[in-house]
């Protein structure tokens, strides 16, 4: 493992990007790193953008993710991952749920939704996974666990032990969704 | 056990192990969740106040009868607050006393970007700047210890990066709450002018004592590494310099006001040439420069908004003649045009519905602040000003004076919250100085903007437990106003006619808009359609700035995942359109 893994997470308020995030700095912590986390959640509340930034490694100062420093950013949604694609380092990775949720501009039909986004992407960066996590959440059984679906594809990538993922989930969800939040991650960690 | 917590999390936590007893504040991004998390320590009675000048002096008397007492806020709030906070400095405290000043560089969700730090000096007390989650618990005990054994109120002044980010903190066991004798003392409480040049004799002395303290305390850590430059610095830029210069010699002040001249010189003597970095404005640059010492601060930074290890790696690499290391940045040629994603009321929001007739009827709008201000942007568009929270009557009335062609189109409009937060006095003005105007109170039964925190008027405490509820039109009729009148703001009908009889009317009025938040109760089951064969794509509902009514292929539908079935767009629509999805169609 590298010796500081910077992430950013972003996803279009109500979608649990800061439930994620909490959940991957637990990760961190169980697994005895030194992790920060920072989030701007002003407006998450309506419909806003939120993101996250997730520092782990031996040591670390700035909470702060910037442009051109991110190995992994983890997208909720398609037009999110395309906003924030100039804070990843030129071999990084993106994972992307392919959900769509309109901007107003978009609504109010004064701005387009750019189509293509995946393969725009995929002309610019190294490393790409997208996928429809919210049909494998609902399969699940709860289109709300899609962020968690997309969790499980990360820990595949990151390398810390299954069992540490799954301990983390057990700190941060509220007991009733867990075992709908298990299965949704253990479905994301098989997938890819 | 070492946790993760937020920086708000490790000041409530902080204030346990410091044995607080009192707390108090006023909800404010970013300093909210102190209070919603120190209420999980039942030793430490907590209250929300209706705004911060009570919460501060609820704090004063918790100090003076001899509790350790923490007061939040965010930055703006200290503006409403400095009155008790300017003499609180002179009187001094009994049971340790902390300020907490959440400022937002940046404005994430502020009207202004103010540095508190000078509320510090001009105050004359401490203020200390943690730079992380587990400086925030230590800082926060630290302070206690100040204040008590330097009798002053001491300030903890935090940014958005600091209370919003998550760090390994290691928990301590609490002493028992601290709870000082009290005894009377009016020379040192009771603020009358001959007692209170006594104080200010005190607190002179006090910051000579404070000076001294400055140039031993371990808040203040003097790291030597490379001799070339120094940099002074304080709070999240610390961590910023650290990222950009890890091998720098650093000045880091945790306490950044007062500044101990012996430490400063000492420092600056071992390094070449000295810079400050520090977010907004020129604080300790300023006190540095006093002392007679040529440093780079401002020149190289910016007095708006917030800075980043980049930055500071860049501008002191340039300014040393040293190349940066240009990241290879991801050019942004050739990538389509991304649409922001600006926020909006919420589907099934009373608000929309008020705005809507305020821009229908071309009303003047003085407005204030919470979700509701929300109401300026497209396609409401129905806000003429927004200052401070509580300004919109008064502004009102000013405007009405000014210019009395405006008076029948003036309408002052302001949340439940705001109200009681600081909309009363104004009020009170219009009625007194014979005003003509109409208030609009948009009651929501919540405190929404800031995560729907409780209110005066919801009946509940911040412990969640039952309280009386203040009535609010029983309120305004006891201030004298005559016309009172509640409507229910889904009514669209009812609610226009209701606002041109009172503008009309030729004396006070005030309409109480009244209907929960969408986030707290659905208004009504299921979700509404539109009957394709009827509609005439007029697009009339999309002015309601819906996020549910969307343009699709040049047709305007509702989305049914987000619909709240409000009906205010069945209201809207002229043809009949619209109905609620399963009821039948006439
Ligand atoms: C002096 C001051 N304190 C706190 C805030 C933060 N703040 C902004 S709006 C608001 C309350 C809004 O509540 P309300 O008036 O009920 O409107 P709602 O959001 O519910 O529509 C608060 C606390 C502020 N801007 N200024
Ligand atoms: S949170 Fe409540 S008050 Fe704020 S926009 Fe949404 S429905 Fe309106």
């Amino acid at each position: 493992m590298l010796n500081k893994i910077n992430l950013l997470l972003v996803g279009v308020g109500g979608q649990g990007t800061i439930l994620a995030s909490k959940i991957l700095a637990e990760v961190a912590l169980l697994s005895g790193l030194d992790v920060k986390m920072s989030e701007i959640h002003g407006m998450a509340q309506r419909g806003g953008s939120v993101v996250t930034h997730v520092k782990m490694g031996d040591e670390i100062y700035s909470p702060l993710v910037e442009e051109g420093e991110a190995d992994i950013i983890l997208s909720f949604e398609q037009l999110e991952a395309l906003r924030w694609l100039s804070f990843l380092k030129p071999d990084g990775e993106i994972i992307t749920g392919t959900q769509v949720i309109e901007p107003v501009p978009v609504i109010m039909g004064k701005a387009v939704y750019p189509s293509g986004i995946v393969e725009t992407i995929q002309g610019r960066v190294q490393k790409l996974i997208s996928l429809d996590a919210l049909a494998v959440a609902t399969e699940c059984g709860n289109a709300k666990a899609s962020n968690v679906v997309l969790m499980g594809v990360l820990a595949r990538r990151l390398g810390f032990a299954k069992e540490i993922w799954l301990k983390a989930l057990e700190n941060k969800v509220p007991t009733k969704f867990l075992e709908i939040n298990k299965k949704a991650f253990t479905q994301g960690y098989e997938l890819v | 056990m070492k946790v993760l917590l937020t920086g708000n999390e490790a000041i409530a936590r902080g204030a346990y192990e410091a044995g607080v007893g009192v707390a108090a504040g006023y909800p404010g991004t970013p300093s909210t969740e102190i209070l919603e998390s120190i209420v999980q320590y039942p030793k430490i009675y907590s209250q929300w106040s209706p705004n911060e000048k009570v919460a501060f002096e609820v704090g004063v008397g918790a100090s003076i009868a001899g509790s350790r007492t923490l007061v939040t806020m965010k930055h703006v709030g200290v503006n409403v607050a400095a009155d008790p906070l300017l003499t609180f400095s002179y009187t001094g405290v009994n049971g340790g006393f902390v300020l907490v000043s959440a400022d937002d560089p940046g404005m994430h969700s502020s009207q202004n970007e103010q540095d508190n730090r000078r509320y510090g000096r001009l105050a004359k007390i401490p203020v200390l700047e943690p730079a992380d989650s587990r400086e925030a618990k230590e800082f926060v005990k630290k302070a206690f210890e100040i204040s008590e054994a330097f009798d002053t109120p001491v300030m903890l002044r935090i940014t958005t990066r600091i209370a919003h980010s998550q760090g390994m903190v290691e928990l301590a066991e609490p002493v028992p709450v601290v709870k000082k004798e009290y005894t009377k003392n009016a020379q040192k409480y009771v603020m009358i002018p001959a007692y209170g040049r006594i104080r200010h004799t005190v607190v002179e002395e006090r910051t000579e004592k404070l000076v001294q303290y400055a140039g031993e305390t371990e808040l203040n850590v003097t790291e030597i590494k490379d001799r070339k430059f120094g940099i002074i610095t304080s709070g999240i830029c610390y961590q910023y310099v650290k990222e950009a210069f890890p091998q720098a010699s650093i000045l880091k002040l945790g306490m950044t006001y007062p500044l101990s001249q012996k430490l400063v010189k000492d420092f600056a003597s071992q390094v070449d040439r000295v810079f400050v970095v520090e977010e907004l404005e020129p604080f300790l640059e300023e006190a540095v420069v006093t002392m007679g010492l040529k440093v780079d601060g401002k020149r190289l930074f910016s007095l708006i908004g917030e800075l980043s290890a980049k930055m500071v790696r860049e501008k002191i690499n340039r300014e040393l003649g040293l190349a940066s290391f240009p990241d290879e940045e991801r050019t942004r040629e050739g990538l389509p045009s991304i649409p922001a994603r600006p926020p909006v009321l919420c589907p099934g929001c009373p608000h929309r519905a008020v705005f809507y007739v305020l821009k229908k009827l071309k009303m003047v709008v003085t407005g204030d602040i919470g979700c509701y201000t929300l109401g300026a942007l497209p396609p409401l568009e129905a806000m003429d000003t927004t200052i401070c929270m509580g300004a919109s009557i008064g502004t009102a009335l000013g405007m009405e004076k000014s210019n009395p062609e405006l008076a029948k189109r003036i309408v002052a409009v302001i949340g439940d919250s705001t109200f009681f937060h600081s909309g009363i006095t104004g009020l009170v003005d219009m009625l007194y100085n014979k005003g003509k105007g109409t208030v609009l109170i948009l009651d929501n039964s919540t405190t929404a903007m800031t995560g729907h925190q409780q209110h005066p008027a919801t009946g509940k405490t911040l412990k969640n437990e039952p309280t009386a509820a203040v009535n609010i039109a029983g309120l305004v009729k006891g201030l004298g106003v005559k016309r009172v009148v509640e409507v229910d703001p889904f009514d669209l009908a009812h609610l226009e006619a209701i606002i041109k009889e009172e503008t009309a009317a030729e004396e006070v009025s005030v309409i109480i808009a009244k209907r929960p938040c969408a986030l707290l109760e659905k208004a009504a089951s299921g979700y509404m359609v539109i009957d394709e064969a009827k509609c005439i794509n007029c697009k009339q509902c999309m002015a309601l700035g819906c996020p549910a009514i969307a343009l699709r292929d040049g047709r305007v539908t509702i989305n049914p995942e987000i619909c709240n079935g409000c009906n205010l767009c069945t209201q809207v629509c002229k043809v009949g359109a619209i109905r609620r999805a399963g009821e039948d169609v006439e």
